[in-house]
């Protein structure tokens, strides 16, 4: 089995990932856009591992996804707060940096 | 040739499934989709006997982490139809120029072969007999026993923010 060809997989879902960040103004799309680059590189970590023969690469996508749980709560508490505020999930609504 | 197969299916539907998120009008939709990837994933890591991680795909990717996301879809009440028209003119243009060139470089580091020269030998390797969650447990606790403790602090760090972040105000 190549595993070019899971790179060439991974770098497509990246780049869909970032233009989904760069084309949606709805935050919660946009995060999970970010989700999807997040993946993407977990599947360059464990594809490296297969091809070295090691185990390191499973360990980073282990601490990737503590660092991805964390990252989801404290996102979406962030939304719900400006959702709050500005009652709309628009990202172009919070283009001021202050209250 | 079954493996093949099953990759096929898996890769396409998993990039199937990351477009339609990107381009879905509805939330819900996209969190759907973005789980279908997900589980897509979860199926390329078992082709590469990555056991552990795709259990762990599974569980916390595609469980837990997008249940919280329907969770604030639906307490913010965002699960209707959007309108996709994009005040910024030419925007989307730039953003699929730069796709583009993104992915063009990726596959040009991937097709010519820039990382077998600093392939070295792996420091944790799986021994004879052994099973991969076994392998993984036994690097995550020797070599990798600090950072592991870390997360620790770092997933607590996450409580206080998250609940001082989501409280009311008091006055």
């Amino acid at each position: 089995m190549n595993d070019g060809l899971y790179l060439i997989v991974s770098a497509l879902l990246f780049t869909i990932g970032a233009v989904g960040v760069l084309v949606r103004r709805n935050v919660l799309i946009m995060f999970m856009c970010i989700e999807l680059m997040l993946n993407a590189v977990n599947l360059t970590f464990v594809t490296f591992d297969h091809m070295m023969g090691g185990i390191d690469g499973q360990v980073s996508v282990f601490f990737v996804l503590v660092v991805a749980a964390a990252e989801v709560v404290v996102g979406l508490a962030i939304i719900v707060s400006i959702f709050r505020r500005r009652a709309s999930a628009d990202a172009d609504q919070v283009s001021l940096l202050r209250w | 040739m079954t493996q093949q197969i099953v990759f096929a299916v898996a890769a396409l539907s998993a990039l199937v499934a990351g477009v339609s998120m990107v381009l879905a009008r509805n939330a819900v939709h996209a969190a759907l989709f973005l789980v279908g990837t997900q589980i897509a994933l979860a199926v390329l890591f078992l082709l590469q006997g990555a056991f552990f991680i795709a259990a762990l795909q599974v569980i916390i990717y595609a469980g837990a982490i997008m249940v919280l996301f329907i969770f604030v879809i639906m307490l913010l009440g965002v699960d209707r139809e959007e309108v996709l028209s994009e005040p910024l003119p030419m925007q989307r243009v730039i953003a699929v120029g730069l796709g583009i060139i993104l992915v063009g470089e990726a596959l040009y580091l991937g097709m010519t072969k820039a990382f077998q020269k600093v392939a070295a030998a792996p420091v944790d390797a799986a021994l004879p007999g052994e099973g991969n969650v076994e392998a993984v447990a036994r690097a995550l606790f020797t070599r990798w026993a600090f950072p592991f403790e870390l997360t620790s602090v770092l997933l607590t760090v996450a409580i206080v923010a998250v609940m001082l972040l989501a409280k009311k105000r008091l006055d």
